[in-house]
């Protein structure tokens, strides 16, 4: 994409690892399902394939592209490196989103929960980012340490929601993200990560322009708020529809924009895909993994992030202040 | 003088309240049923409060700031990740649920070693910026609550009513016994704290000025956050999670009183806690008859509070 010749060494490999972790995803199962099975005709490894093992590869790969680029252009608007949906409260506006539409919508589509979902986050994001915008910080660490408290709040308000509806252990078993229940015809709505994945590939260069300041962007013609809010917009798709679809997933927006970043740098418009790229990974090696450890059965994937999402985190901030 | 004034009334706001959550209804007949039950009831209360707001009093001086709280190190998190694991590793009949004070002990050691393990590895690194610490604590807080969601996920329904009692804070079951025994470290605990306060004073200032003026920032951060922990493992372990109490009472209490002595501080928060707690559980058992739990009042009025103070930019 960005070096002169078609296919760099670099492509090359990074095709590979992709391609062999989703061959392994795909063959890796409680069900004993080969893919000679597969090509010899036989209808039940046919059916295994296209309900459960494709479609979860596809959620895997839609959520954690998704998801990273969504900490990417957060962190590009926030103007903090450590800004993610999960440190900006957007996670938890969503799942206020979602036990509010299961209380309000009882037999609505699945559209309809994802337009509450969305508006949830959307807002929820947005009033967030603009009270950040008027203050300044003495340190860096202090926008997560308030994004955290700020998810605190409203999650204690989706707690009080749930136990007045009884559904607080409904409401912790969809929270854990776990892509065992994608299935044919459940998951389709992680598509729309597609489209917004791509208009962040379009506007890249507004939020890296965004990104400087907002007297920067404004003298050089931009209209900030336009560009984010439209960056919030973005962020609140890719998080609703994995929220919905999921679970939550911690700690993912934050640190594959904050690692590709270490390795290539700050331009937005060539690290983009490449965040996109690792976040895939990422997520569908934790995904393997989780499948692994107690096979046949498996640990939910938020788990294995969790720890090492939150080792990486701290790794960073650790890192960052040694800099500084 | 005019602090002098509002302390007097608050000191008698509280002793009315109290006075009146204990005295209320009582006959020559049945005062010694009701006290039996009531004044253990009161006490917790009160320490909790007393606990709770002078450590996060002490804690936004060390971290100089005005919007954080203790519980944001993830003792909530890790106080329901061992209530969890106890439902799920020993049953709902085991000692470890039924008898309040196995269950306090274990609790209590679980959250304190954990939070000096961490600070021991912390301060052994040499480096001194507290909010590094606290973002540590954050994400083992994540870890924790998505342990304990995961294992929430095994349990059957019956079992996670076990647990869903212990996620939200409340004064109805107190062991009497567990309430006179948390007096002692809590009060040790609080007299540390008010003899400090000269030394907070200076920290208040900053940490460069305090280290000019001949403070070892670094150790007094480290005592205090020791002295924090404990008192906030006893409060979570007593009576449940309370995440933004804290926040509301020094909130509160630095509007109030035009002050920025420490000792006089930890006074005036604490008392400003008692009076909220008390008048709190009066109207969540009077107003509400029990409809909900305090820690949903608590959470509900804090937690607006605190987006409050972000709109007034009153953070820093």
């Amino acid at each position: 994409m960005f070096s002169k010749q078609l296919y760099s060494k670099q492509h090359i490999l990074a095709a590979s690892i992709f391609i062999v972790l989703a061959l392994s995803s795909l063959l890796l199962g409680a069900a004993n399902v080969t893919l000679a099975g597969l090509f010899s005709g036989d209808e039940h490894a046919y059916d295994i394939y296209l309900i459960s093992r494709i479609p979860r590869l596809l959620a895997i790969v839609l959520a954690g592209a998704g998801l990273s680029i969504a900490g990417l252009v957060l962190q590009q608007i926030m103007q903090n490196r450590f800004a993610s949906p999960s440190t900006t409260g957007t996670i938890d506006c969503a799942l206020l989103g979602y036990v509010v539409s299961l209380i309000v919508l009882q037999q609505a589509s699945q559209w309809s929960y994802l337009a509450v979902i969305f508006t949830f986050a959307v807002f929820g994001t947005l009033l967030f980012v603009r009270i950040l915008q008027q203050i300044q910080f003495k340190s860096v660490v202090m926008v997560p340490l308030i994004g955290i408290m700020y998810g605190n709040v409203v999650s204690a308000l989706t707690t009080f929601l749930a136990y007045k509806n009884d559904l607080v252990q409904t409401m912790s078993s969809w929270s854990i993200a776990n892509f065992a229940s994608v299935l044919q015809g459940n998951y389709e709505i992680l598509y729309l990560a597609i489209p917004a994945c791509l208009l962040a590939y379009y506007y890249a260069s507004q939020f890296s322009a965004a990104s400087i300041g907002q007297s920067f962007a404004k003298n050089i013609g931009l209209d900030y708020q336009k560009i984010v809010f439209i960056g919030v917009v973005l962020i609140a798709i890719s998080t609703a529809s994995v929220v919905m679809i999921v679970g939550v997933i911690p700690f993912l927006g934050l640190i594959v924009p904050n690692i590709v970043s270490l390795f290539m740098g700050d331009n937005m418009k060539r690290i983009l895909p490449w965040t996109a790229y690792w976040g895939v990974i990422l997520v569908l090696a934790c995904d393997i993994l989780g499948r692994l450890i107690i096979f046949p059965y498996e640990m939910p994937i938020s788990m294995i992030i969790s720890i090492f999402g939150g080792i990486v985190f701290i790794y960073l901030v650790l890192k960052d202040k040694a800099n500084a | 003088m005019r602090d002098r004034i509002k302390i007097s009334v608050l000191v008698f706001a509280c002793l009315g309240i109290i006075s009146w959550f204990i005295g209320q209804g009582l006959t020559v007949d049945n005062y010694q049923f009701f006290l039996k039950l009531r004044f253990p009831k009161v006490l917790a209360i009160v320490l909790a409060a007393i606990a709770i707001s002078a450590s996060s009093l002490v804690f936004q001086t060390i971290t100089n700031n005005r919007i954080l709280t203790p519980s944001i190190l993830g003792f909530d998190s890790l106080y329901l990740l061992i209530q969890v694991l106890i439902v799920v590793g020993f049953g709902t009949t085991s000692v470890l649920v039924i008898d309040a004070i196995p269950n306090f002990l274990l609790s209590t050691t679980v959250m304190i070693g954990f939070s000096l393990l961490l600070f021991h590895f912390y301060f052994k690194r040499g480096s001194s910026n507290i909010f590094t610490l606290l973002l540590i604590g954050v994400v083992c807080g994540s870890l924790f609550t998505s342990m304990a969601g995961f294992l929430t996920m095994l349990v059957d329904p019956n079992e996670f009513a076990v647990i869903e009692r212990a996620m939200f804070a409340s004064f109805n079951n107190i062991n009497a016994a567990l309430v006179y025994w948390c007096t002692i470290p809590l009060v040790l605990c609080f007299a540390y704290l008010f003899l400090s306060s000269r030394k907070l004073d200076v920290l208040w200032l900053g940490q460069d000025n305090a280290t000019s003026l001949g403070i070892n920032t670094k150790r007094l951060t480290k005592q205090m956050m020791v002295v924090i922990t404990i008192m906030v493992a006893i409060a979570t372990a007593l009576v449940g999670p309370v995440l933004f109490f804290g926040l509301i009472t020094v909130s509160l209490t630095r509007e109030i009183f035009d002050r920025f002595q420490h000792n006089f501080l930890i006074i005036a928060s604490s008392l400003l806690a008692v009076f909220f707690l008390v008048s709190g559980q009066w109207f969540v058992e009077k107003v509400l008859t029990f409809q909900t739990t305090i820690s949903v009042i608590i959470n509900l009025v804090g937690g607006s509070y605190f987006l409050l103070l972000l709109l007034r930019n009153k953070i820093n």
